[in-house]
Order: structure tokens, then C-alpha cells, then sequence
């Protein structure tokens, strides 16, 4: 009853409001069950793989990585066990836990399709889903969305800007934190008679507020506090749950790009992106057992530490996978390993798996695409790569 | 004259901060003139108010380091063999840090500078948005605030923080109608973009303190050098290029506390460094950090010449064509629309490279240009334009740094704080997602609330002129109350954008 009963408010408001439904074809297109969920998190700025899933048992880790490795379990600030020689960063503990519950898993050296050290170049090509640099003008998670039916999947980002993984034909919402407007009904009607002919601001001003009524029905804008990224998780599964939930979602995580003193730096990030995920699932509740969360990055780094405590950057990274619908399985992709001749460009590790196969994966078992769309409109021209894994639910 | 009032207002908010009360009219008699008698050498108009130039901040920089430096003694004095720390010199057995009164007074000292510091740059920011809702010279302050997101400094890291406001004033503004790479090499070098990118951090593994201490190369500031600042990711650089630099750039630096206490300390002096070589604007280069030896970037080798080799290279990058290519794209993109006119962008390329850099000619070319005159507006404000163009509206300017800084943070667009060196983005896509124009509405409706006395129809005329729509224009008028009106008028399609 509780159900129905926000739904119909939500309905009433959305009404008097004038704006109509915040994700228009919903009603038409519901079906059976409740959708699965997908959420991904993108860390900015390039994560160090090689300190999230710690391969403790290459001979080289410790040689090249000096004063940034990372222990191996069962030492003091010791990396926690995988499995097959990876440890996960000591900060992990979260999804460590969900490791032992065999719904975390790990792919330790993907890449992008081209080879790039650029930050804003790569997180283009990782969030446009081509095999290059402004190859899509429109993100593939958008375009997963358009091809899952359009409307039937409800696409939201967390942030004040929509980022490029998001943009693009289907309608997709976004939520920061701090947004609520008092007596909006009245202005926002007035606002859409005078966006009439303008559908970019209509549209989005529509669903902005739409999001908003969402937050607000379910005991208001409590602001977050800048750093609490726990209760950002639980703010944005709340956004995810009930009938007006949103399916797939976007988040971003700045502040990867560790030139110095790193080991401090990532320790407080590592720590926000498992209070993340730790949130999400506790705010899921049983829709946890529906979702699917992949933490991926635009690059590696430097296989060594450079000369200032940090790492430049580099080439393959470590993506995590993570969620109630995820199979108990080993590490996605082959080892390269950190041997001087196995090195990319004597410098980083070498990627052996393509990001957009795991992508493909999850996007497969998970939110029931079929291979011909995935290889010809959501990553263009990718039928080469397979999808990477089978069965992750 | 109708086609020049609408010139004076595509003028005044396509190339400026928007149209203040009566602006519009008196810009009519020749808006392109308006626009070109900004373009000075002397650069871009200075906020007001009495600010630390960087000469004085570096002082207080160091100050603040010193007690930071003490701080860290206190702690690993007090939190000793933790396995994470290298072997520390101080074993004794800890006290708690709040047992001792000296370290507390030491640690309150430390925050002091930093809030002091932090503080001044928050006022900085505020004296820049009352430059800006105030200024007649709105061109002239765009343009300088393009070349200080082009070359992104943020204060989302203190250390660069700490001369953000600095970088601006003495770095960014003087050059921003010089030479391009004037402006290059004075954003570069100072403390600002040194301590941004990490390049303070950065020691040539074989130059004389490489060789004593564990040290080595730091690429950032190099690799962002090339990739954002001049030839761009695609201008043909490799990772090779971009480790030469880094060498070449080694030694690039900004004063230390040591480099006055030398002459006292010898022992110190000789581990640590002959003394830098000070430079202008708060900048030192460091001999011994230096990686010595040829260099080669982008087919070109460099002699051995000390600062003036990484100059050398930074200024042929400054002057190469992919350069004028991409910041003439960049600088249609930003004032005329997203996707900007491939002919305008010709004119501006074909400017930059005829004159060899000079800014002052590529912003005449830009007030030439015909494109840059089409009366449909196209880009959506920045968070940071909207909010100063109505208070531009208004006749007004902001007062206190919180509420503003708060507004600025809820759009997206923290003060002085670009998430990453790529800087702000301006595009449509960036800032008018359903969330931000919620906040934009948010605040609105408070820039309303405060403007009780205006009457929103004054002032959406007097800001828009002609380019003031019929359906705005009657929405306004209709508005039950002034707030209603006024919020309206800023939500508009039209003033959303410019």
C-alpha cells in the first residue's frame, strides 16, 4: 500500500505541476518484474590498479612498486586475500566481505581499445563506448538504455553535470544533494509554458524536479555532508528503489590522478568507494540482490613508483564488479604479470582484456541485451570482443 | 538604430558578463568598438581591494610550511613505528599529542596560517565576482578568464589555492592581450601551476640532488603542458616527448625557508641545494635539481642550457601550429556556440598564426568576425556567468563570499576549484542537466526574493534589449508577484544563455 500510495502522490504532484512524468513510456512499459539494476562508478583521474587488486605474488610487485606496494595478507597493513595471488587494498574491507560472499569480483588488467595518457581522452573514449577519441557523441550506457527499449530502463547520474557515459537520445535524470525547491509547483508550470519551444531546458528542468519530488517524499533533502560518502550511497539506492526508481545509474568518483604521495591519497579514496558500495547495498535492501555495480577508470598507472612517492600515468588498471546479482568466480582476464619483458612500453602494466568485453558482459547476463546490439549500436564495431565473462547472475 | 541595439546586447552577454541597467543603450552607438577598446596591452582590468601579490604570499606560504613541518614532528614524535612510516629519527615513546601544550600551540598555529590563507583566497574570488558584475570592460574579463581556464590552476588543492587569486592577477591578466607565449611562460612558471601540477616535487634522477637522495621525476606538469595547455592530445607528441620535458623542466620551482637560512647552515646547504636562482612573480629555479644533458621534444633537440632549455621548449610548443589550431577552436567554442562555425574558427587560427601569437590580434579578429554577431543566443551560462549576469541585471553585485560560494557549489561550479586541469567545461551538455537547472531555479528564486524593489520588467528589458523574447517578455509581465516575475525572467530560455 505504501507503494501505490507514493506513486499516486508522485503522480498527483507531477500533475498539478504541469510537467508530466519524470520518465515518460514508464507506465506503458511495465512488465513482469522488477528491472535489474545496474550502477557504475567511474574513478576519475586513473586508478592504480595494481594498489586495489594488489598482485602480491608477482616476483616484480615489490621491486618496481618500492615504498607504495602493498603488503601481502597476513602482514602488517597487508593487502586482504582473493584469490590466485591478488589481495584487495587493506581500505576494501566492504568489498572484501562481499568478496567472501562470492558477489565481488575482479578483473585485474583491462584497457580501453586505444592506447592513451590522456585523463579527458580516455574518460572520453571509456564513457563514449568507441574503439577512439570522438568516435560517439552520446555515451554507452545511454545507448544501452536505447536499446534495452528506450524508456523501459530509467537512466540517473549523480553530480550537478550529466557525464558523457549518460548523454545521449534516451531520457536520463540527475540528482545532487541540496536541491530542494520550495513551492515549486506553481513556478515549474509557469517554467514549462515558457520552455515551450525550447524541449533541451523543458525536458530537463522537468525531470530534475521530478527526482526532486522523489528525495522529497522519502523524509526530504537531509544535506549530505561533503565527505560522507556512505550516505551518498543510501541517498542514491533510495533513488533506485520503488516504482519510480531508476535502473541504471551513473557516479563519479574524483581524485585518482596520484602523481605524489599517494599511499595517503588512495587510502581516503579507497575508503570513500567502499563506504559507496557498502552504502548501496544497505540502501538496496532486496533490489541488492538485482544489482550490479562496476568500478572502472580511464587508465593504470606506472608500474614504478616515480620519483615523488606517486605514479604516472599508464595503461592497464584493475575494474571491480560488484552486487547481489554477481556469480562467485575467479579474476576476470589473464595476468599479464609485471616482468620487465611483459611490461607496456617498458613502463606499465599491460592490459590483456578490452574494459568494453566486461562491459559487454554484464550489460548481456545482466540487463538482457542481445550480442548483435551490444557489438553494432552500444560499443560500435566491437564484435571482435566477446563478452567477457559468462553467466555473472 | 534597432540592429545595433541588438549588437550592444549580443555584445554585452555573448563577449561580457551581461547588460547592467542602461548598458545597453550606451553601447548602441558602437558596440564592435565597445569590444575593441578593451583590447589593451597593459591586459585586463584588476579586481579591487588590497590582496598579497605573490612576493608576500610566498612568504606567508613558507611560514605556513614551517609550522605544517613542526606539526608532522609532533606527530611521528608522538605516534612512533607505525608500520607505515619509513624509519623515523624521532623514537621515543609517544605522548599524546594533546598532553603537550607546545604541540597543540603548534598545530593551532599551522590551522591559523591555513585558514588565513584559505580565507584571502575566498576573498580573492568574491573581489572577482564584483569585478565582474560591476565592470564597463566585460570583454576584456571574459577574455582573461577564458586563458585562466585554459590554463587551469585549482584551488581544490590547498598548495595551489593558497596562489590561485595571485595567479590570476599577476600571471593570467597582465599577458591576456600579449603574446601567447608570454602568458605560457608566465602561467608556468608560477607557484601557482608549479605546485597545481607537482613540478616543485620533480628531481632529474641524475642531477646533483637525484644523485644524493632518493628522488626522481614527476611528468604532470609536463604531460598537461602538451596535452592541455598547448598542442593537445592529438598535436604528435609521445610518451617519450613527454618525459623529456619532464627532465628539461626539473628544477622548476618556488622559494623555500632554506634558500634564506644557507648562509647559516652549511652542513644543510650542501646537502640540500646551492642556492635558487629567484626568478619573477615567486618563482625559483633550482640548479642542483636539474637533470643535465641534451633534450629532445617532438624532433627537436635542446643544448643543455639550464632554465632557459625548458623556456626554449615551452615556447616553440607555445608557437606550433596544432597550438593555434586548438585554442582558436576552444576560443570560438567558448563565446559563440558548442559546435563552433568552422569559418570563424579559420578567422581566429589565421589570426593567431599571421601575428605569431599575439592575443590581442586573435581578440580582434574574434569582435570581427561575423559569426560572432548572429543575435540568436546559443551557449548556456556557466554557473558563474548566470549568477553575475544577474546580478548585472539587477544593478547589483555580490556582498558576502558564503552565500555565493554556496550557490556556486550547489550549480556545480565551486570557486576557483575546476575538478581537473582540463578546467570548466561550457557546454549545454555540462550545465543544464536536470539537476542544475533545478539548483538554477533554487537560486533564482533567492536572487529574486532579495531584489524585491526591481521592477522585473526593467530589468529584463534593460538586460536583454531586443533579444528579449515575446513569450518571456509576457510571462514577466503576467507574474503574480515581483519574486514570480523575477524568477521567470532569470529561468528564461534567453537569459540562460548568451
Amino acid at each position: 500500500m505504501t507503494t501505490l500510495n507514493i506513486n499516486r502522490r508522485h503522480l498527483l504532484a507531477a500533475g498539478s505541476a504541469g510537467i508530466g512524468l519524470a520518465f515518460a513510456g514508464r507506465v506503458a512499459a511495465q512488465t513482469a518484474g522488477p528491472a535489474n539494476k545496474l550502477v557504475v562508478v567511474i574513478t576519475r583521474g586513473a586508478m592504480d590498479g595494481l594498489s586495489v587488486t594488489v598482485p602480491y605474488a608477482d616476483p616484480n610487485y615489490v621491486p618496481l612498486r618500492g615504498g607504495l606496494a602493498i603488503a601481502a595478507p597476513g602482514e602488517a597493513n597487508g593487502a586482504l586475500a582473493l584469490n590466485e595471488g591478488f589481495g584487495l587494498h587493506p581500505a576494501l574491507t566492504g568489498l572484501h566481505d562481499l568478496h567472501g560472499q562470492g558477489q565481488m569480483r575482479f578483473a585485474p588488467a583491462v584497457a580501453l581499445p586505444v592506447r592513451i595518457r590522456s585523463h579527458f581522452d580516455a574518460q572520453d573514449v571509456l564513457e563514449n563506448g568507441g574503439k577512439g577519441l570522438r568516435q560517439q557523441s552520446n555515451g554507452w550506457l545511454n545507448r544501452a538504455i536505447v536499446a534495452a527499449g528506450g524508456t523501459s530502463l530509467k537512466g540517473l547520474s549523480i553530480g550537478a553535470q550529466t557525464p558523457l557515459i549518460l548523454r545521449g537520445d534516451a531520457p536520463v535524470s540527475s540528482w545532487a544533494p541540496g536541491g530542494l525547491v520550495r513551492d515549486g509547483d506553481r513556478i515549474a508550470s509557469l517554467l514549462q509554458d515558457l520552455y515551450v519551444e525550447d524541449p533541451m531546458l523543458g525536458q530537463n528542468l522537468a525531470r530534475g524536479l521530478a527526482t526532486e519530488q522523489l528525495v522529497s517524499m522519502d523524509g526530504g533533502d537531509q544535506r549530505l555532508r561533503r565527505n560522507d560518502v556512505q550516505g551518498l550511497g543510501q541517498a542514491v539506492a533510495k533513488l533506485m528503489t520503488g516504482p519510480e526508481g531508476a535502473d541504471i545509474v551513473a557516479v563519479s568518483l574524483d581524485g585518482w590522478d596520484t602523481h605524489a604521495g599517494q599511499r595517503a591519497q588512495l587510502q581516503t579514496r579507497l575508503t570513500g568507494l567502499d563506504q559507496l558500495v557498502t552504502g548501496l547495498k544497505d540502501g538496496l535492501g532486496d533490489a541488492w540482490s538485482r544489482t550490479a555495480v562496476i568500478v572502472a577508470t580511464e587508465f593504470g598507472r606506472t608500474a614504478r613508483a616515480n620519483g615523488t612517492q606517486g605514479t604516472d600515468h599508464g595503461t592497464g588498471s584493475s575494474l571491480l564488479l560488484a552486487g547481489g546479482a554477481v556469480k562467485r568466480g575467479g579474476p576476470i582476464g589473464d595476468w599479464p604479470t609485471l616482468a620487465d619483458n611483459r611490461l607496456f612500453e617498458n613502463r606499465d602494466l599491460a592490459p590483456t582484456l578490452d574494459i568494453r568485453s566486461v562491459f559487454k558482459g554484464v550489460l548481456r547476463d545482466h540487463m538482457g541485451l542481445d550480442r548483435a546490439a551490444l557489438d553494432a549500436r552500444v560499443f560500435p564495431g566491437s564484435a571482435a570482443e566477446a563478452p567477457a565473462m559468462d553467466g555473472i547472475v | 538604430m534597432a540592429s545595433s541595439a541588438t549588437d550592444a546586447a549580443v555584445a554585452l552577454t555573448r563577449l561580457g558578463l551581461g547588460a547592467r541597467p542602461g548598458e545597453i543603450d550606451r553601447v548602441a552607438a558602437d558596440p564592435r568598438g565597445w569590444a575593441m577598446g578593451q583590447i589593451r596591452p597593459q591586459g585586463a582590468p584588476q579586481p579591487s581591494g588590497q590582496f598579497a601579490d605573490t612576493a608576500e604570499r610566498v612568504a606567508q606560504y613558507i611560514d605556513y610550511q614551517s609550522h605544517a613541518g613542526l606539526v608532522r614532528r609532533d606527530r611521528r614524535a608522538a605516534a612512533p613505528a607505525t608500520a607505515e612510516a619509513a624509519p623515523s629519527p624521532a623514537p621515543a615513546p609517544g605522548m599524546p599529542d594533546a598532553a603537550d601544550p607546545q604541540a597543540v600551540a603548534r598545530r593551532e598555529a599551522r590551522q591559523a596560517a591555513r585558514r588565513d590563507i584559505t580565507q584571502d583566497t575566498a576573498q580573492e574570488f568574491l573581489a572577482r565576482a564584483q569585478l565582474g558584475a560591476t565592470t564597463d570592460d566585460g570583454f576584456a574579463e571574459r577574455w582573461a578568464l577564458f586563458w585562466s581556464n585554459a590554463l587551469t590552476v585549482s584551488a581544490a588543492k590547498f598548495a595551489s589555492g593558497a596562489f590561485v587569486g595571485q595567479y590570476e592577477r599577476e600571471a593570467i591578466r597582465p599577458h591576456a592581450f600579449g603574446r601567447f607565449e608570454d602568458l605560457v611562460l608566465a602561467a608556468e612558471q608560477h607557484p601557482a601551476m608549479l605546485l597545481y601540477l607537482d613540478q616543485t616535487r620533480s628531481v632529474g634522477p641524475d642531477s646533483m640532488a637525484g644523485a644524493r637522495r632518493n628522488a626522481g621525476l614527476n611528468e604532470n606538469l609536463a604531460r598537461e603542458m602538451m596535452e592541455l595547455h598547448t598542442v593537445g592530445a592529438d598535436g604528435g607528441y609521445t610518451q617519450a616527448d613527454v618525459t623529456e620535458l619532464a627532465r628539461a623542466l626539473t628544477g622548476w620551482s618556488i622559494p623555500a625557508a632554506r634558500d634564506q637560512r644557507q648562509p647559516n647552515r652549511p652542513r644543510r646547504a650542501r646537502r640540500m641545494a646551492a642556492p635558487a636562482e629567484p626568478g619573477p612573480d615567486g618563482f625559483a629555479f633550482r640548479a642542483n635539481v636539474h637533470e643535465p644533458g641534451p633534450r629532445t621534444v617532438m624532433g627537436k633537440t635542446y643544448p643543455a642550457a639550464g632554465l632557459a632549455q625548458g623556456q626554449a621548449i615551452l615556447r616553440d610548443l607555445a608557437r606550433h601550429p596544432a597550438t593555434a589550431k586548438r585554442l582558436s577552436r576552444r576560443l570560438a567554442a567558448h563565446f559563440v556556440a558548442d559546435d563552433p562555425p568552422p569559418a570563424l574558427v579559420a578567422r581566429l587560427e589565421a589570426a593567431w598564426t599571421g601575428s605569431g601569437g599575439d592575443l590581442a590580434q586573435v581578440a580582434r579578429a574574434l569582435v570581427d568576425a561575423p559569426e560572432t554577431w548572429t543575435p540568436q543566443p546559443a551557449k548556456i551560462k556557466t554557473p558563474y556567468d548566470f549568477i553575475v549576469s544577474t546580478h548585472r541585471a539587477l544593478g547589483t553585485q555580490p556582498q558576502r563570499i558564503q552565500p555565493l560560494r554556496q550557490a556556486l557549489l550547489d550549480m556545480g561550479q565551486p570557486p576557483f576549484a575546476p575538478p581537473s586541469p582540463e578546467g570548466w567545461p561550457d557546454t549545454a551538455a555540462d550545465w543544464a542537466g536536470p539537476d542544475a537547472l533545478v539548483k538554477r531555479l533554487n537560486w533564482s528564486r533567492t536572487a529574486a526574493d532579495l531584489a524585491q524593489a526591481a521592477d522585473p520588467n526593467a530589468v529584463a528589458a534593460s538586460a536583454l534589449g531586443p533579444r528579449l523574447g515575446e513569450r518571456t517578455r509576457m510571462a514577466v509581465a503576467r507574474a503574480e508577484s515581483r519574486p514570480e516575475a523575477l524568477t521567470l525572467f532569470f529561468m528564461s530560455p534567453e537569459f540562460q544563455r548568451r
